[in-house]
């Protein structure tokens, strides 16, 4: 079980980015958690500074616009 | 589930030489069409049966001819914006500010807040993320207002609607206000008005995130991307502001506009920048009213101190700004954005 979450106050895109994590998990059939974080403290304190960002098992490994759907995917099967 | 070895971000859709061969065509193709709107919007505008130098036909011919200018503008804008910017980001422009104290991070965060990409609803994190990080408050000020009051679509609109001499004016003090009032801000010694939380965050670990490698065609997808993005969601206030300035070129008289917005009328300077705080659109969606505003002799100081009000300064991003900063700090960051706005309207009205 991989714990995603997604950082972003609440943007269309930060909705579209969790979409396409859910998505991808389910199309790779790896079981996930997503978490949102919306509030601006945990943002800024996970070193986030563009939303929105991704972290996968508390390791960061997005920030800033929307995640390109083939790195998604090696993240998620890592 | 079949387990791969995972190649880095494998290219699907179009092939490489199609956009390289792409991308200049729909360019030229543009813009030919933006060489004949003229012609095009004669004719269209003939299809009404009002005849063209009255009142309606005025308003109408401005809309016909605006609303395919200012998005073929707006396109053009956004994508190469979309593309220079793919070179910078956040993260390296924190890491280029930090440490830089010296009298000349002001200016430089400025001309970074005009090349960074950033939307407005990550400019909380991004606050948190520079000033805990070392960089002074007034140099992230500077790179706060610089953003979005020179930014590139209002800039390269007023250039194609109003004229370069106009958007250069506009450039230099633009600029020159977000650096100054940065510095200003600085100098003020505001950190105790920033939230209590923010003032106890101790600096948030630095993301180590690898540096993406982009290939030009990445770099150019990012363009259409943001085109899509943008376009698709500020094509409503063009056409409601290319609708007020069909309004006003058509129908305002002019008289009424010099007793209004002319240069005699000292008050208008600070009416403008109040009228302008609240009114919440964007750059494309202003810019065709300054463009009528002055087509009907509308001062040039008031003119720029209104634009440069709506543009800069808008009362929802003083309220995600809320977050991180006292009322204090926000009445005061207000006051000297907006005494830098009426000195250069005052300025300009003097002048001409």
């Amino acid at each position: 079980m991989k714990t995603v979450k997604v950082y972003g106050p609440g943007c269309k895109r930060c909705e579209t980015t969790e979409a396409m994590v859910k998505e991808a998990a389910a199309k790779l059939g790896v079981a996930v958690e997503v978490e949102k974080v919306t509030d601006a403290k945990s943002i800024a304190m996970a070193g986030v500074m563009s939303t929105p960002g991704i972290s996968v098992d508390g390791k960061l490994v997005h920030a800033g616009g929307l995640p390109d759907a083939g790195k998604l995917d090696g993240w998620l099967r890592a | 589930m079949t387990v791969e070895t995972h190649d880095p971000a494998p290219h699907r859709g179009a092939p490489d030489w199609l956009w390289y061969v792409g991308v200049p065509a729909v360019g030229a193709v543009l813009y030919l069409l933006y060489g004949q709107l003229i012609p095009i919007s004669e004719w269209v505008t003939a299809l009404f049966p009002v005849a063209r130098d009255s009142h309606t036909g005025e308003a109408i011919a401005f809309f016909v001819y605006d609303v395919p200018k200012v998005l073929l503008l707006l396109t053009g804008i956004v994508f190469v914006t979309g593309v220079l910017r793919s070179w910078f980001s956040p993260e390296k422009t924190r890491a280029i500010l930090a440490g830089k104290n010296q009298i000349w991070g002001y200016p430089l965060a400025s001309l970074l807040g005009v090349m960074t990409p950033f939307c407005s609803c990550s400019s909380v994190p991004l606050f948190i993320g520079f000033v805990s990080a070392g960089i002074p408050l007034g140099v992230t000020f500077s790179f706060l207002i610089a953003g979005p009051m020179v930014g590139p679509v209002g800039l390269g609109l007023l250039y194609g609607l109003v004229g370069w001499q106009i958007a250069t004016i506009y450039l230099v003090f633009g600029f020159t206000i977000a650096t100054v009032a940065g510095f200003v801000l600085g100098r003020m010694g505001l950190e105790r008005y920033l939230q209590d939380w923010v003032r106890e965050l101790n600096a948030g670990p630095v993301s180590d995130l690898p540096e993406e490698r982009l290939t030009l065609v990445d770099r150019l997808k990012i363009g259409v991307e943001q085109v899509r993005e943008i376009v698709g969601k500020v094509w409503i206030w063009v056409l409601v502001g290319i609708g007020i300035g069909a309004a006003i070129h058509g129908y305002l008289p002019e008289e009424m506009m010099l007793r209004i917005m002319g240069g005699e009328a000292w008050w208008s300077v600070p009416a403008a920048v109040v009228v302008g705080v609240p009114m919440y659109t964007n750059a494309a969606g202003v810019i065709p009213i300054v463009e009528a505003l002055l087509g009907k002799g509308a001062a040039l100081g008031t003119t720029l101190a209104f634009m440069m009000s709506v543009i800069a300064l808008s009362l929802p991003e003083m309220i995600i700004l809320k977050q991180v900063l006292k009322l204090r700090l926000i009445a005061i960051f207000l006051a000297v954005v907006s005494a830098g706005i009426l000195a250069t309207g005052f300025l300009f009205n003097f002048l001409l």
